[in-house]
């Protein structure tokens, strides 16, 4: 079986499961939105290996064009979330134009450089509602039938989209444009002295990337009914980047556990209020971006291929053994 | 008037004769690092059919001649024609899809892909698009059985499924020789195909090279003089980046400024190793 199957099959169950065993269906969509923003990031800078620290822009303006669309001009919910996913390329594909020439820290620089643009620009026009942004975002109907006011029945399309998404990653992952990816990765001069135009596949990834991680924004605003400036602000990039890290970046399973992790990680800081620890009372829900980042060096120090790659690289390492008939 | 003409017709059908027989021309090709000359105007007429080797001291300018034939760099002076046509602003992946593959001094395979998917995304090159994300495992699948053919000319079938990080050392040179050819070039360019082997590889390499140049044109950078005496039909000798002599082994081995630079060369090496 494909693992593009595998994958499918067992996050269904999972997010099928999840609800029954009594968690929430709003934390449980929150998950999936930033689950399918850390796949989105992962095709990009996973597998072709160049970072970017620019998807919050991707992000956020999803959620932004998709609250507008459902909220101002009245869209129907499926196409408010596919001008979601529009958003995200045609951006992609600007932000992606400018920068997929650079290598390396040039790369990363000119990714952020320009979703800082991005985010002034959202700060000062009109249709993001500046500080308070777009608020009381109306979730509509599925196909004009279902109501989706039941957070039951939005968890659902939630669901299906963000699992449809993810499975489409690992599927192009798989076809031979996946395996150009890979090689590009591993040795690109060898890549290009083979015929292939390395720039065109790394940009058609990066538009695919945004256009998912567009998508993503454009759920979360959906099921928060909230899009605002925290959503295009670079620490979304950094958040987007531990998930992977975390996780483990180039991995199918990585991301996703990693996104779940830090969501609930959040959740849970932001409840716990005061502590008082010895003679010190520290209040967490204002220390998140302290313990994030305590885990993101933990992360980068202890293991640094995340939770998913270091499990793949312990499994590969008990085969190497069981071959070679004795121990490392 | 009209005599010019017919003279001038009859030199331009006979330099068209010779251009036939011609895959390969450069003329004055140059090229400086930030003030220094590494190539510094070199003419190069590599012929269809041949194997043609490119040899000369260390840091003589060869894998540079390398990077500006296949427009790895550009070159700062200085024309490259293929099969008569200019490519001298070409970029390197549309020269590769003309029939100019290069293979690399360094590494030229991708270490985590299997031996077989090595071999695949050589041969899958025509068949993929950067817009065809979605699908083409079916047009792929159909090249499995040219895969097989490829894997078993340069017996790599026992180790199809290793990554290729993982062979041995003379098992990737060949590896990097079957993607190459794999790829079925008018013209492949081999940086020091034999560097680091020993004997018995060497000679397993340069059986390989001369079945698979049957057909094509080879230009070759090498340093094992054995080898090159064994199957190059042209040698061009370079040194600080010009060239100073040219022809077969026989007329080349014996130039005395060949002798002087490869002789100077070693005489030098020894006085810095006590
Ligand atoms: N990218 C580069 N920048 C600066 N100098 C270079 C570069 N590439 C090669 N050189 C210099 O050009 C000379 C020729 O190098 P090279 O073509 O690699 O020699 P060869 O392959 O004949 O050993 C060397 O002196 C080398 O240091
Ligand atoms: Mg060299």
């Amino acid at each position: 079986m494909r693992q593009s199957s595998v994958l499918l099959v067992g996050l269904a169950i999972a997010g099928v499961v999840a609800p029954l065993s009594g968690l929430y269906p709003l934390f449980l969509m929150k998950c999936l939105a930033f689950a399918l923003f850390a796949a989105a990031f992962n095709f990009f800078t996973g597998y072709v290996g160049l970072l970017s620290i620019g998807h919050a822009a991707f992000f956020g303006m999803g959620a932004y064009v998709t609250g507008h669309a459902a909220k101002i001009w009245g869209f129907p919910t499926e196409l408010a979330l596919a001008t979601s996913l529009g958003a995200g390329a045609v951006l992609g594909l600007v932000i992606g134009g400018m920068a997929i020439r650079r290598q390396g820290i040039y790369f990363a620089m000119i990714t952020l450089a320009m979703a800082q643009m991005i985010y002034f620009f959202c700060v000062q026009a009109p249709f993001t509602g500046a500080e308070d942004g777009l608020q009381r975002i109306p979730r509509g109907t599925l196909l004009g039938v279902f109501d989706l006011g039941n957070d039951m029945a939005l968890y659902g399309v939630v669901l299906v989209l963000a699992l449809a998404a993810v499975w489409a990653l690992q599927r192009i992952m798989e076809a031979p444009f996946g395996h150009v990816l890979l090689a590009i990765r591993d040795n690109e001069a060898r890549a290009i002295s083979l015929g292939y135009d390395v720039k065109s596949y790394k940009l058609a990834a990066f538009v695919l990337s945004a256009a998912v991680a567009g998508l993503a924004g454009g759920l979360k605003a959906l099921t928060l009914g909230l899009a605002s400036l925290p959503d295009v602000h670079w620490t979304q990039s950094g958040a987007v980047i531990l998930m992977c890290l975390l996780g483990g970046l180039g991995t199918p399973l990585g991301p996703i556990i990693g996104a779940i992790l830090v969501v609930t990680l959040e959740g849970k800081l932001a409840s716990m209020g005061a502590v008082q620890i010895g003679p010190l009372a520290i209040d967490f829900s204002t220390k998140v971006p302290i313990v994030i980042g305590l885990i993101f060096m933990c992360c980068v120090l202890l293991f640094r291929k995340g939770i998913v790659g270091e499990f793949i690289a312990a499994v590969e390492r008990q085969s190497a053994q069981r071959r070679n008939g004795r121990p490392a | 008037m009209l005599d010019r003409n017919a003279s001038a017709l009859a030199l331009d059908s006979a330099t068209a004769a010779a251009r036939a027989d011609t895959v390969l021309e450069a003329r004055g090709l140059k090229k400086e690092f930030h003030g220094f000359v590494a190539v510094a105007g070199v003419d190069l007429s590599v012929r269809r059919g041949s194997i043609h080797a490119l040899i000369g001291p260390n840091g003589a300018g060869k894998t540079t001649v390398f990077n500006l034939l296949t427009r790895f760099i550009a070159p700062t002076a200085g024309r490259i024609n293929f099969e008569g046509e200019d490519i001298t602003s070409e970029l390197p992946a549309a020269l590769a899809r003309r029939g100019i593959v290069r293979s690399f001094q360094i590494s030229a395979i991708f270490p985590h892909l299997s031996v077989h998917e090595n071999i695949r995304i050589a041969l899958q090159q025509r068949i993929v698009s950067p817009l065809r994300f979605w699908g083409g495992g079916e047009a792929v699948s159909k090249l499995e059985p040219r895969t097989s053919d490829v894997l078993e000319q340069f017996e790599l079938e026992n180790v199809a499924h290793l990554r290729a990080g993982e062979l041995a050392y003379g098992q990737k040179r060949t590896l990097e020789l079957a993607t190459t050819v794999a790829t079925d070039p008018k013209l492949m360019l081999l940086d020091e195909p034999t560097q680091g082997l020993g004997h018995e590889d060497v000679d397993r390499i340069t059986d390989l090279i001369k079945r698979v140049a049957a057909g094509r044109t080879v230009l070759m950078v090498e340093h094992n003089m054995r080898m090159v005496a064994r199957i190059a039909d042209r040698i061009s000798v370079l040194r600080r980046g010009e060239k100073i002599a040219e022809g077969s082994y026989d007329e080349v081995s014996v130039d005395p400024q060949v002798v002087e630079a490869y002789l100077g060369s070693r005489a030098r090496r020894r006085e810095q190793t006590p």
